[in-house]
């Protein structure tokens, strides 16, 4: 047994850890309580085997690619990094990516992760044509939108839990450069950010950062970063038309201690923060994509800055109607806390493509909390307003909600239990999450 | 055939394999993968096709019978630019200290074997002038360890063989690369304990091979971390060497 853990470093549990080289050996590898783990970028207990959990990160073949088309056959546990970086200069990039590139297409299916164009393109699934699944019951079949199609949408978003995804054949979106034209908003308040954010539903990609410090009149100040797809035509003379994606230049190489990130710091780091991108607000500049999309990539482990405990992630989306008052709220109750993180974002979803999908429409708001004191009880009271207004956490996301939490969020959970009992009638596949949330007990 | 510059990796299903064949169909290499099972190497000639647009090809090649690489090499369509050899076999140090069968197939895998090849290749490379040969050996060939000498002896043995190739080889146009990559996460260190900072990922490995091989360096230790830790440990007394348990 090995002590396994997420991208958050909190549960930190035992799981039998096997990193099979065939599909005939991951057949042979899943046991009764396996779940499949891709990059390891779940932040909570989501790719974790209740018993076992297969390492899929050695699946990293590409199958074949056409440039006419952009369409994609992959093994599982290719990277987005390593897509990014072998077709980017090609001309062609994810239709979707999440904040970090180093997830694995297979994990970035059973998340059904969004980007910062959920409002535009969807989720990762959507531009997802087939999958290859070795399912609990030992068959290995293709599912798509036509064939096995309740599999297929049960495995789209379904956290891994209807099978090992094996392959899968994608759309690639064909862009000019690998560059970003971004323009800054500055929005004083949290009445200007959603504002802001509904102007971006023109964009193709927007996103805001909230100063989830400021508070009182200050409440919800945030810079909102628009993004499209910068031409040729648009670079500086002599730019390349893919800038190349430096590795990590920075490392946290230990755990700091978990005072580092206190009121006061992460005070000044905000303030500073806000400062430094309102006086680039209104101006248009061309950025690479790496900062763009994956501000945090470029400091590896950044997960050690909270500290020996570990952190946790609270995702959640909120419907549109209502969303106003429910952010307003938890963002009061957080900056009068103090200890949520320099990262907060906002941002709009659409609909959510698959059965669990987590998208809906509305507002999604991501907030991080080192584990530590009441946070628990803390982070419970917040989930009670969530569910109030309808909405529901990010399972990619989550270690800690309640199973009242999260059945009153994903009300088709009980045609997706279906689907997966049929898929694997003895219940073989089965991660640390899905003993929290869904299994019988 | 393409006029663009051709590598041949033997061992090509290994990570470290894998991961130069990438590294040269990246910089506009077309590939050979040679290695025991062809049809195991199908799909990774596949994904270079499909990533970096080159040709990738496939072939059957097995160390341990040295009486068919005459005919291995005959049998290519064209005599590749660069060979790479990473061909090797860690076995297990304790059998092979009384099981003789073992510690023979240790010594071919990391000895006999990739130094004949390479000296086959280097024949031919000789005779058109030009060609770039190499070795992936080991830092554990630097000095017999009580936990690893059996292994160690053969990688010292491909090491010096390599050393003495590149003399010889160098004056005649064709250059010698001598790579030792330390701890590498891959197939065969998987479940040892490995030392963090002194490990890398095969990535790092087929990159810094594609980089010896452009800029003619002779031996390659690919963490620098690597060279400073084999230096302490061969400069070391014998005397206390030999207290040392690892």
């Amino acid at each position: 047994m090995t002590l396994v853990s997420g991208w958050g470093r909190f549960p930190v549990v035992d799981s039998d850890v096997l990193r099979p080289r065939s599909f005939e050996a991951v057949g042979e590898a899943v046991v009764a309580g396996s779940v499949a783990r891709g990059n390891g970028r779940a932040y909570g207990d989501a790719a974790i085997g209740a018993v076992r959990t297969i390492g899929m990160t050695g699946f990293d073949r590409v199958r074949s690619f056409d440039p006419a088309t952009g369409r994609i056959r992959l093994e599982a546990g290719v990277l987005l990094a390593d897509l990014i970086d072998t077709f980017g200069p090609r001309g062609f990039l994810p239709f979707v990516v999440p904040g970090t590139r180093f997830v694995s297409v297979g994990g970035a299916i059973a998340a059904d992760v969004h980007g910062k164009n959920h409002h535009c393109e969807g989720g990762f699934g959507r531009h997802v044509e087939s999958i290859l699944l070795r399912t609990g019951q030992g068959d290995t079949i293709e599912i798509s939108r036509e064939q096995n199609s309740d599999a297929f949408f049960a495995t789209v978003g379904g956290m891994g839990l209807t099978g090992v995804i094996l392959e899968a054949t994608m759309r690639l979106r064909p862009v000019e450069t690998g560059w970003i034209r971004e323009r800054v908003i500055s929005a004083s308040d949290l009445d200007a950010a959603m504002r802001a954010l509904d102007v971006g539903d023109a964009a193709t990609y927007s996103v805001a950062w909230i100063d989830c410090a400021a508070r009182g009149q200050n409440l919800g100040r945030s810079l909102i970063y628009l993004g499209e797809h910068a031409g040729k035509g648009e670079l500086a003379a002599g730019a390349d038309a893919f800038p190349l994606g430096k590795k990590p230049g920075l490392s946290v190489p230990i755990d700091l201690p978990s005072m580092t990130l206190n009121r006061t710091s992460i005070r000044a780091f905000n303030e500073l923060y806000y400062r430094m991108g309102a006086r680039r607000a209104g101006t248009s500049h061309v950025v690479s994509l790496y900062p763009y999309f994956f501000p945090l990539d470029a400091i590896a482990a950044w997960n050690r800055i909270y500290g020996r405990r570990g952190f946790l992630q609270h995702q959640c989306v909120i419907p549109q109607d209502g969303a106003r008052g429910v952010l307003g709220e938890i963002l009061d109750r957080v900056a009068r806390r103090g200890d949520a993180s320099f990262l907060a974002v906002l941002k709009k979803l659409g609909q959510g493509d698959g059965i669990l999908s987590f998208p809906l429409p509305g507002y999604t708001l991501a907030l991080d909390f080192p584990v530590k004191g009441d946070i628990l009880s803390f982070l419970d009271e917040i989930d009670r307003l969530v569910v109030a207004a309808g909405g529901r956490l990010y399972l990619a996301k989550d270690a800690r909600q309640s199973r009242a939490t999260f059945e009153a969020g994903y009300p088709a959970l009980s045609r997706f239990n279906a689907i997966r009992k049929a898929l694997d009638p003895d219940g073989v596949i089965r991660s640390k999450l899905s003993q929290r949330l869904f299994d019988e007990v | 055939m393409t006029s663009r510059k051709t590598v041949l990796v033997l061992g090509g299903s290994s990570d470290i394999g894998r991961a130069a064949a990438r590294a040269f169909a990246k910089a506009g290499y077309d590939v050979g993968l040679a290695g025991r099972d062809v049809a195991a190497l199908e799909p990774d000639a596949a994904d270079l096709r499909a990533r970096y647009n080159v040709e990738a090809r496939t072939f059957t090649f097995d160390v341990l019978d040295t009486a068919s690489f005459d005919g291995f090499v005959e049998g290519l369509p064209a005599l590749p630019d660069v060979v790479i050899s990473i061909v090797g076999l860690l076995g297990a140090q304790e059998s092979a200290q009384s099981d003789l069968a073992h510690a023979t197939t240790i010594m071919r895998s990391n000895y006999e074997g990739p130094s004949l090849i390479l000296g086959l290749f280097a024949e031919r490379f000789l005779g058109r002038g030009s060609g770039t040969l190499v070795g992936v050996s080991s830092v554990a060939g630097d000095r017999g360890r009580a936990s690893n000498y059996v292994y160690g002896s053969a990688k010292a043995g491909f090491s010096a063989f390599l050393s003495g190739l590149r003399a010889r080889a160098s004056r005649g146009g064709v250059h010698v690369v001598t790579v030792k990559p330390g701890f590498v996460r891959t197939k065969m260190t998987e479940g040892m304990k490995l030392i963090g900072p002194l490990t890398v990922e095969a990535p790092v490995v087929g990159d810094a091979i594609l980089a010896a091989v452009e800029n003619k360096t002779d031996v390659v230790y690919v963490s620098g971390k690597w060279r400073l830790v084999m230096l302490i440990i061969k400069t070391l007394p014998e005397a206390v060497f030999k207290k040392l348990k690892f």
